[in-house]
């Protein structure tokens, strides 16, 4: 057996091996150093598992060689392979940013314990995105979270640490439904191997306990997913976290949450269950365009912009959910694409206050005031990411938007199409405030320059394929629309 | 034509080297002439490539080109046809003449931020010829958002509160109004449709019921905010705040006519005529044009600043070519398309007297120009041509448009709209001549600052070039109507 | 199944593991102090252990050991996998108690209206 055909493995067992390591490096510039090179490994592993999957459209793998009713498997199709590229993707591009970025928010004696941290939540996601076991999933959900809520901790804002334990106290109990469910499963299926579960839940999908397994998923994987109203513990974890976990993490964190959904929706229950029997369209729609509008209102209202982001994360899950909810192959692209997309954007303005609290202490609206002259490539990086968060053409929110729009009247939903533009609008409101006093105020604070090009280059970098991938989409949505054709949706 | 490359790439030239010149003017930020130098040159070859490209268009060629496809099916693509190289004419000629003035107008008003300034000049122009050579209603909608973008800080150049407010408002109610609904009428066109190319005869026309039709057509008229319809005009004299050859060229021209121009792209190349005439909401939108055409003139006639009754001006003569549009008829079309063309020369030299009353007089005011004609009279006798030709006076260009779109109504069998046309020339007269006149027959006030001369040369030649203009839209109109009528026809 | 009071007593230890998470998610929503908290979560985390343990049951089974005489044994997956999750809920529960200890490092209380006071100071 060649290499290439462990792939699955190394993709998890990478950054778990690389993450103890990490921990015995005292010096926090060898660990940095480390954690660096293992995340770029791990991302070169998932480009080639990606590269797999576009050429032989699944990958199963077994293991220690056990098949899967008894073994634990792993199983790649492009829905995954997508996640995986992303997951790791955003470690590879944020990691080496970790350097300048945290040198100031965290303690040099634990940063070595930072990274083995950020390898552990690395380590979770990959592994809840491979695997087609769902017990597993379970598992490594709870290891990403576990390491999640110790990196929020280490945000060096006294309140990071109330932040953290609400974080805990509300995706442990996610967590909690998500286990719940999959025992309801197991209960009526015998198996835990998600295809599997698949196929034999086709024949009891009309028992109690079935009903219930889903209901218990929907809402465990909402607050990992952070849909309204489960979004609580969002706002605070991200604006007290160090700035580049918030980077990571809102890039990738609730995206796992979505993946979840997805997967348990399309694959284990099946579209006709989950909709036509029971409905959770009906719950995901209304909630999703409930938290777009109450996400991207109180983002309007933020002084911390880094709280304003958080909201207007709020607002882009909505869209996902919503998307979800259209279940339709429009939606299920708009919703795997903007899963991708909004990544890329949320990780750049993340980096972008990551730049500016290095070089300014915090990022409110008053410490932007005359920032396009002081810290021009920042602000630049800014104002693109921005318009992709308005949805402006050239720019990969737009894509999402569209397809989330077309979705809506594809599914024959006018008023919610109406009511995504809407809410987007709102966007405007909140990315253009900022825009206009970065350029258009004079400034008053200290001198500043721009941020070292370890920090700025990632930010360029996201900010970057932003557009790119808004002008180049045969990657992202062509591999969407492969994934939605394997989920089995009617077009 | 033998000799000339593909002609797919003049469109593309046409978008390409304003860009190309915006780069150059950033390298050049610490040479002032050096940029100027290359802003004027780039208008320049930009000309020549829109009217190569219109040599080629009236030679019977195609052009097309595709640029990307960002989303399966719905390529990016430019294809050229009369009534956008009409207003790539336009636009790119008049670029070249505001840039002779903004080089005058922006050197004695000292501003600061030359660089921006000219740099998001040109994005915005580049911006405009993609909206005029749009091959479909994505790539149209992609550029328009492209220049409302680009003209934002140009609006907001001042960074006063004031400008701030006013950039604000433009920017939102222009965003506003196309992500909230232009965007939703595109999405909801390719759902019904499944394209979005522009094709003569329409793409909607028995695909949908009335009513959704209907309701797309409004989205369509109400969110392409540049045409400012009532209740989304409040944007034009917003930006008025710019400085002046700003809303010369972008305001009564580029961004204005942009608007106007998608909305006849719309009637014409996505509902067509036939289908527009039996729509009810047809009626109902005509109605708000007529109703616009008198409103914008009532409220122009209360505004003293000057530049806020041009502006007002604007938004009454753009709901002319919406109302046109709507007409769905041969002679509306064509007026609608003349009127770009002629409103764009009677209207930029108006703002172009405007801006160097300021420059020279420092004055904003009507009720500030009595007795000034003697001190300006270059500048005062082209506003009473420009004004003239607004009106609607041969021998100027004014007429032409008018002149056909009053056809159009009538060939319509709309009776009142001609008589909402005719009131509105009266008002035209009533809000425009007095300015003139006033600066001619009045006497100057008591104690006014001595010394006031004219304004720089490079503005009094771009004036004087406009004011031509003016006569000759109307001595040799042919070359345009046999464009738009031309081998391959605006006849939708 | 249709009978109600059948229902009820055939699924005991079901209804046992409803009570038991019911009476964690209450403690978590309503009890202020932080420790209070984290064992409101513990209560939870063993209703559902609870649940697991109830599904590998098999009647008459006995433990899963190969025994002389021993026809039936019970399932021993749910437990191994609960296993994992007791490992999981003890590691939950450290994290939580080590952020306690930070808190009220930080704030001098480990009461939630206290916390929210001090921090508007």
């Amino acid at each position: 057996m060649s290499l290439v055909q462990h792939l699955p493995a190394l993709q998890v067992a990478v950054p778990l091996l690389a993450a103890p390591l990490c921990a015995m490096m005292v010096r926090p510039r060898i660990a940095w150093l480390f954690a660096t090179l293992a995340a770029w490994a791990t991302f070169a592993v998932s480009l080639a598992i990606f590269h797999r999957v576009l050429d032989r459209g699944l990958i199963l793998y077994e293991m220690g060689g056990w098949a899967p009713p008894l073994g634990i498997g792993h199983a790649v199709d492009p829905l995954n392979a997508l996640l995986l590229v992303l997951v790791s993707g955003m470690a590879a591009i944020v990691m080496p940013a970790a350097r300048p970025g945290v040198g100031v928010e965290v303690a040099p004696r634990a940063q070595r314990l930072f990274f083995t941290l950020a390898l552990l939540a690395l380590t979770g996601m990959l592994g809840i995105a491979i695997t087609g076991d769902a017990f597993n999933l379970y598992v490594f959900l709870e290891v990403s979270s576990l390491a999640s809520y110790a990196l929020v901790a280490t945000g060096a804002d006294r309140r990071a640490t109330t932040a953290a334990f609400n974080y805990l106290v509300q995706g442990t109990i996610g967590a909690m439904f998500i286990l719940i469910g999959i025992g309801l499963i197991y209960m009526m299926t015998g198996t835990l191997n998600m295809a599997d579960m698949a196929v034999r839940l086709r024949e009891a999908r009309d028992t109690a306990p079935v009903q219930a397994a889903l209901a218990f998923i929907v809402v465990g994987a909402g607050i990992k997913f952070a849909v309204f109203p489960a979004h609580v513990w969002m706002p605070n974890a991200y604006t007290y976290a160090p700035s580049l976990v918030s980077a990571f993490f809102g890039a990738t964190a609730t995206k796992v949450g979505a993946y979840i959904l997805i997967r348990f929706i399309f694959n284990v229950f099946g579209v006709d269950f989950a909709f036509g029997e029971m409905r959770i369209g009906w719950a995901l729609i209304p909630l999703g365009l409930a938290g777009a509008f109450v996400g991207s209102l109180v983002a309007i209202w933020q002084d911390d912009l880094k709280r304003m982001l958080a909201y207007s994360s709020v607002a882009q899950v909505g869209y996902i959910a919503a998307a979800i909810g259209y279940a339709n192959r429009d939606g299920l692209i708009a919703a795997i694409v903007h899963v991708f997309n909004h990544g890329l954007m949320k990780g750049a303005l993340f980096l972008v206050m990551a730049c500016v609290i290095l070089r300014l202490g915090k990022a409110d609206m008053r410490s932007f005031r005359g920032l396009g002259r002081r810290m021009p490539v920042t602000m630049g990086c800014f104002v693109v990411a921005g318009l992709s968060m308005i949805g402006v053409p050239f720019t990969v929110g737009f894509i999402s938007k569209w397809y989330l729009v077309v979705g809506a009247l594809d599914a024959g939903l006018w008023p919610v199409a109406a009511l995504v533009v809407l809410s987007s609008l709102l966007a405007i409101v909140y990315i253009w405030r900022v825009v206009e006093t970065a350029y258009f105020r004079e400034a008053d604070g200290p001198r500043t320059r721009e941020a070292p090009a370890m920090l700025l280059a990632p930010t360029l970098l996201l900010t970057v394929l932003c557009v790119a991938f808004g002008v180049a989409t045969e990657f992202t949505v062509g591999v969407a629309g492969s994934a939605a054709d394997m989920l089995g949706v009617l077009p | 034509m033998n000799g000339l490359p593909d002609p797919g790439w003049l469109a593309a030239a046409a978008i390409a080297t304003p860009l190309a010149g915006a780069v150059g003017i950033l390298l050049a930020r610490r040479r002032p002439n050096v940029r100027e130098g290359v802003s004027l040159a780039s208008g320049i070859v930009l000309f020549c490539v829109v009217a190569l490209a219109a040599a080629a268009l009236e030679a019977g060629e195609r052009i097309r080109l595709t640029l990307a496809e960002p989303l399966t099916g719905l390529p990016l693509s430019l294809d050229v046809e009369p009534l956008g190289m009409l207003f790539a004419l336009v636009a790119s000629g008049l670029w070249v003449v505001t840039t002779v003035y903004s080089i005058g107008y922006m050197r004695a008003h000292r501003e600061s931020d030359q660089t921006r300034f000219y740099a998001f000049f040109a994005i915005s122009i580049a911006s405009t010829m993609g909206v005029a050579f749009a091959g479909n209603m994505l790539t149209l909608f992609v550029f328009y958002e492209a220049l409302t973008l680009a003209t934002f800080p140009l609006v907001a150049h001042a960074g006063t509160p004031e400008a701030r407010r006013g950039a604000r408002t433009y920017l939102g109610v222009l965003l506003g109004t196309s992500i909230g609904l232009q965007l939703l009428a595109i999405a909801g066109t390719y759902a019904v449709a499944g394209t979005l190319d522009f094709t003569p005869g329409g793409v909607i026309d028995g695909e949908v019921g009335g009513v959704a039709a209907g309701a797309l057509l409004a989205l369509y008229v109400f969110g392409v905010g540049k045409a400012a319809i009532m209740p989304f005009h409040r944007w034009l004299p917003a930006a008025m705040v710019a400085p002046t050859p700003v809303s010369a060229l972008l305001h009564a021209v580029a961004v204005v006519k942009a608007g106007a121009f998608a909305i006849l792209k719309v009637a014409a190349f996505i509902f067509g005529f036939d289908l527009l005439r039996d729509l009810a909401m047809t009626d109902a939108l005509l109605w708000c044009a007529a109703f616009t055409i008198v409103a914008a003139s009532l409220v122009a006639m209360t505004k003293d600043n000057l530049k806020a009754r041009l502006a007002y001006s604007t938004v009454s003569q753009l709901s002319y070519i919406v109302l046109a549009a709507l007409l769905a008829g041969q002679a509306g079309f064509l007026g609608g398309g003349l009127h770009i063309a002629t409103h764009a020369f009677g209207k930029i030299t108006l703002f172009f007297c405007a801006g160097a009353i300021l420059v020279a007089a420092h004055k904003t005011e009507v009720s500030q120009l009595d007795g000034l004609g003697r001190a300006m009279p270059v500048t005062m006798t082209a506003f009473a041509i420009g004004a003239l030709s607004i009106v609607g006076l041969p021998p100027l260009g004014g007429i032409l448009s008018k002149w056909l779109i009053v056809e159009g109504a009538i060939e319509a069998d709309r009776a009142v709209l001609v008589a909402v046309l005719g009131l509105s020339t009266l008002l035209n007269i009533v809000y425009l001549l007095p300015i003139p006149v006033r600066a001619f027959l009045r006497a100057p006030p008591e104690g006014a600052a001595p010394g006031v001369r004219e304004a720089p040369l490079p503005c009094l030649a771009a004036i004087a070039f406009t004011t031509l203009g003016c006569f000759a839209l109307f001595l040799f109109s042919d070359p345009l109507i046999g464009l738009l009528e031309g081998p391959s026809g605006a006849s939708p | 199944m249709t009978d109600p009071l059948s229902f009820l007593s055939g699924h005991a230890v079901q209804w046992g593991a409803v009570v038991l998470l019911m009476t964690g998610l209450y403690i978590v929503m309503t009890r202020g102090n932080l420790i209070k908290k984290v064992v409101g979560l513990n209560i939870v985390q063993t209703a559902v252990f609870l649940l697991y343990i109830s599904i590998g049951y098999v009647e008459d089974g006995t433990a899963p050991i190969v025994l002389e005489g021993a026809a039936r044994y019970s399932n021993p997956l749910p437990h191994v996998l609960i296993l994992t999750a007791i490992v999981v809920s003890v590691a939950t529960t450290s994290l939580a108690l080590a952020l306690i200890v930070r808190i009220r490092e930080a704030y001098g209380s480990i009461e939630e209206d206290e916390i929210r006071e001090r921090e508007s100071d």
